[in-house]
């Protein structure tokens, strides 16, 4: 049963990001791209991280996402792109991308004989006795981080009053 | 008393430094201050230094005081250490003292010169090299002095650097120089190889001891007396210091009258022991301090231009000082050094006196009967020009006399001989000079004649108190015929120049040879009398019986023209050839080239730089690609 | 139980379609949803390399990871407004001004 569901997901996730290189409409892409955050969301969840889960849908899915779907309406280009013309650069980087391809797979070969058992503590509560004692360092400089980022967006996209 | 000594060399040391940083900004007034007083202060503790040497026991001398180990490699020390003894004393004394005298004198000459801060600083620069060099302990700061002097040497007779003419003379000078200087390294190696130290106590004791063999003592000496033959001026390297005459005045009192060139003779004052062991190097001293002084009196006789007489006198009166030096008279050689610097600086500045009034002429054929225009520059000039010429009771009468006289003692009979011939010709070019511009017809210009003005005090008051000592500097070392103990400065010189060598003659000889030294002055001054009062058409006759002769000592017996045609021109050639195919080839080349392929390395590699988002995103994937390869395989 | 080796399978194919949408793409705003993709691809597989290891360690990070992430968009998406108000135009091809 458990193989089902990560087959459904796992076959809307990788279809969704294919929609979203196919698809020549941003907004389709943003959208097709939401889809594939909600299905890894279900991903994580088989893997016994429910708190993960959620926060994936609610901050990537939800916020992220919705950051970019605001920012295409303001940029809200009309014509299309036209396609791409075929350089090389192209086709050197799909190349390069197939021999990335091959480096992960030795560099995961380790891993593939694992099987986890079931984790025994994941939720909320473990998560944060976690957080807030070995990793409280990363967690305080991350808050920095964030406000750091939010005052950035703000002052790099206020306008001046001379330059209208 | 003696502990302050090692100061007497930084006091100028400290004035340069300050004038150095602070010179363009400081005011005339308190340059000359400044300049004057650092000079006078060194003078100050040299003689108290001196008197304090007076009363220490012998048994001390030398006082050294080791200021700092300078080079510590393996066996090869070499330290910054100064000493204090009798011979030091002297050339303290007179480097310090004849020098403030000339730095007061600069402060009228100079007075209109736009590079007056930086003659003051040049001035006070040579002051502290000169004293460095006679109050070193160890031969490799005594070098240090050495090329210092040679240096400040160099920048003063090039002073006026935009006449071409002194800029040039200022090369020669350091050139020549040089030539010398290489050969006194090679005779300090071979010091360091056979005794292992510079110091001149541990070598002293190694002479004495019979550390090194006499071949190998006649080669050190004779190495370093090559050094003090370019220093000195002597044959063959004499030919920068006429040309050093482009300098000011007072730098040619100061530096090629005084101190300076009598550095050789310290020299070999100092290694007295190494050329009393070695008599074949002794010799050659002496016949080559006796050669010089000849051929360079037979210059004097014919040159027009009064600082170029007294150049090739001065010259000649070194040669003097070699000859005392080559009988084994150090002392004699010393005395004639201490004399010489009052009456040469003396005649030097009175010259400079005498260009002075005459707005800068130079030329003894268009003066004459200057006498009643400079009641001060005259008779000081004359002082000076009796006192050389050696008659009795100025003091050059009696550092000749010595000199002569040890000369005849040590039975080198041809050198006296040669002694007493230069004596006449010293006699008689130095009154020729009298006459030719004190004296006679009026020859000068009328521009000149206008402006003509005896020289302001600072000038003067120098003159009188040179001529003052002209005169009695002699009294410290009377002959022995007056009375043994009279002579003091010998007796002082006793510590640092054994009397080991020294001969003895019958008194009745010593007072002929006397008369025949006095005899010789006054035969001397008569015949200048003669060509250049009495009879003033008998020059004028000799030139042209004897054209060749005068035109061969006119022109210095060609020498400066065979010295190019023999070595500056191939050099001056090949050296251009190796600029054209080596220096502007290869060298430029190189850097040129660097820069080129550098700059060409640039362009290919900005072709990577696109701006393209794209284009840095496949080198991102490359690069992680790469990494990735690195951490698995 | 399914094995990790599935999802780790996933992940390298997600990460690689992330790169190819990167390159392949015109516009800057699916670039950087490209961008986007290649961090959900790496989440994963710290999620399930966590469940192979029985650690919360790869939960812990890939909380960081969101965090950052989301940081990272706010400012980039700022960066990408003020490109486009000043070119008008969000291809990347018209971005050249650091050329040479």
């Amino acid at each position: 049963m458990g193989i089902f569901i990560f087959f459904i997901l796992a076959i809307l996730c990788v279809g969704s990001v294919l929609g979203m290189i196919i698809s020549k409409n941003q907004a389709h892409n943003a959208l097709f791209l939401i889809l594939a955050f909600a299905s890894l969301g279900g991903l994580f969840g088989l893997l016994d991280a429910p708190f993960i889960a959620v926060v994936q849908i609610i901050i990537y899915a939800g916020a992220i996402m919705v950051l970019f779907l605001f920012v295409i309406m303001m940029v809200n280009v009309r014509e299309g792109i036209p396609p791409e013309k075929k350089k090389w650069t192209l086709y050197l980087s799909l190349g390069l991308a197939v021999v990335l391809v091959i480096e992960l797979i030795f560099a995961f070969k380790g891993a593939f004989s694992l099987t986890g058992g079931a984790m025994e503590k994941s939720g909320p509560t473990d998560l944060g006795r976690v957080l807030f004692t070995e990793y409280l360092y990363p967690f305080e400089i991350t808050s920095v981080l964030i406000i750091a980022a939010l005052v950035g967006a703000i002052v790099l996209i206020k306008r001046r009053k001379e330059e209208e | 008393m003696t502990e302050i000594f090692w100061l007497i060399p930084f006091i100028p040391a400290i004035s340069t430094f300050v004038l150095v940083v602070f010179g363009r900004n400081l005011p005339k007034k308190y340059v000359s201050y400044q300049a004057c007083l650092a000079v006078f202060a060194s003078f100050i503790i040299s003689v108290i230094s001196f008197i304090g040497l007076l009363k220490t026991p012998h048994e001390h001398y030398p006082i050294v005081k080791n200021l700092f180990s300078w080079i510590s490699s393996g066996n090869f020390d070499v330290s910054l250490s100064l000493q204090f003894d009798p011979l030091t004393a002297v050339m303290a004394m007179v480097v310090s003292g004849v020098g403030f005298i000339i730095h007061v004198y600069s402060v009228g000459y100079m007075a209109k010169d736009n590079g007056y801060t930086r003659y003051f600083t040049y001035l006070n620069l040579f002051t502290f090299a000169m004293l460095i060099l006679v109050m070193a302990s160890n031969l490799v700061l005594m070098f240090v002095g050495w090329e210092g002097v040679g240096l400040c040497s160099y920048l003063l007779i090039g002073f006026w650097y935009e006449k071409h003419s002194a800029a040039n003379a200022g090369k020669k000078a350091f050139i020549v120089n040089r030539i010398g200087d290489a050969a006194f390294l090679l005779g300090i190696f071979f010091i360091f190889i056979h005794i292992g130290s510079g110091e001149f106590t541990a070598i002293n004791e190694a002479i004495s001891g019979g550390a090194i063999t006499q071949g190998l003592a006649t080669l050190i000496a004779i190495l370093l007396f090559i050094g003090a033959i370019g220093k000195s001026a002597q044959i063959p390297l004499y030919v920068w210091l006429p040309d050093a005459m482009e300098g000011p005045t007072p730098v040619s009192a100061l530096i090629h009258a005084a101190t300076m060139v009598t550095a050789g003779v310290y020299m070999v004052a100092r290694m007295n022991l190494l050329y009393a062991f070695s008599g074949t190097a002794a010799l050659l001293v002496g016949v080559v301090g006796a050669v010089t002084a000849i051929f360079a009196a037979t210059m004097a006789l014919t040159q027009n231009d009064i600082k170029r007489v007294l150049a090739y006198s001065t010259i000649s009166q070194i040669g003097y000082m070699f000859i005392a030096c080559g009988v084994g008279a150090y002392a004699a050689g010393m005395f004639h050094l201490f004399t010489h610097a009052f009456f040469k600086s003396l005649l030097f500045l009175a010259a400079g006196s005498v260009m002075h009034a005459l707005s800068g002429e130079l030329n003894m054929q268009k003066m004459g009967g200057l006498r009643k225009y400079l009641p001060i520059t005259y008779p000081t000039f004359l002082i000076g020009a009796i006192a050389i010429a050696g008659v009795p009771f100025f003091s050059g009468f009696f550092s000749k006399d010595a000199i002569l006289t040890q000369a005849f003692a040590q039975r080198q009979y041809f050198i006296w001989a040669l002694g007493i011939t230069c004596a006449v010709l010293t006699a008689f070019y130095m009154f020729r000079i009298i006459f030719l511009t004190f004296y006679g017809k009026e020859r000068l210009d009328p521009e000149v004649k206008k402006h003509i003005h005896e020289s302001p005090r600072v000038m003067t008051i120098p003159l009188m108190i040179l001529a003052f000592f002209s005169i009695v500097a002699g009294y410290i070392g009377l002959p022995v015929v007056i009375g043994e103990k009279l002579n003091w400065f010998r007796t002082f010189l006793k510590p640092v120049i054994p009397e080991a060598h020294e001969a003895h003659i019958s008194m009745g000889m010593e007072w002929l040879l006397i008369l025949i030294s006095v005899a010789v002055a006054f035969i001397g001054i008569y015949i200048a009398y003669i060509f250049y009062i009495r009879s003033p058409q008998i020059p004028h006759n000799l030139v042209t019986r004897f054209p060749f002769v005068y035109k061969l000592l006119f022109n210095k017996y060609y020498v400066d023209e065979f010295y190019n045609a023999a070595f500056v021109n191939s050099t001056v050639k090949g050296s251009e050839i190796i600029y054209d195919h080596f220096d502007l080839k290869v060298i430029d080349g190189a850097v040129n080239g660097t820069a080129t392929t550098t700059g060409f390395l640039g362009k290919i590699l900005s072709y990577f730089q696109s701006g393209l988002i794209k284009d840095y995103a496949i080198v991102f994937l490359i690069g992680a690609i790469l990494f990735l390869a690195y951490l698995l395989f | 139980m399914i094995p990790i080796s599935y999802f780790l399978v996933l992940s390298i194919l997600l990460f690689i379609l992330g790169v190819a949408a990167f390159f392949i793409k015109r516009d800057l705003i699916t670039m950087f949803m490209a961008v986007e993709v290649m961090l959900s691809a790496a989440n994963l597989a710290f999620i399930a390399l966590a469940k192979a290891a029985n650690s919360i360690d790869g939960q812990i990070i890939v909380f960081f990871i969101i965090t950052v992430a989301a940081a990272e968009a706010t400012v980039g998406l700022a960066i990408i407004l003020l490109v486009f108000r000043h070119k008008k135009s969000i291809k990347s091809e018209d971005i050249k001004l650091m050329k040479g």
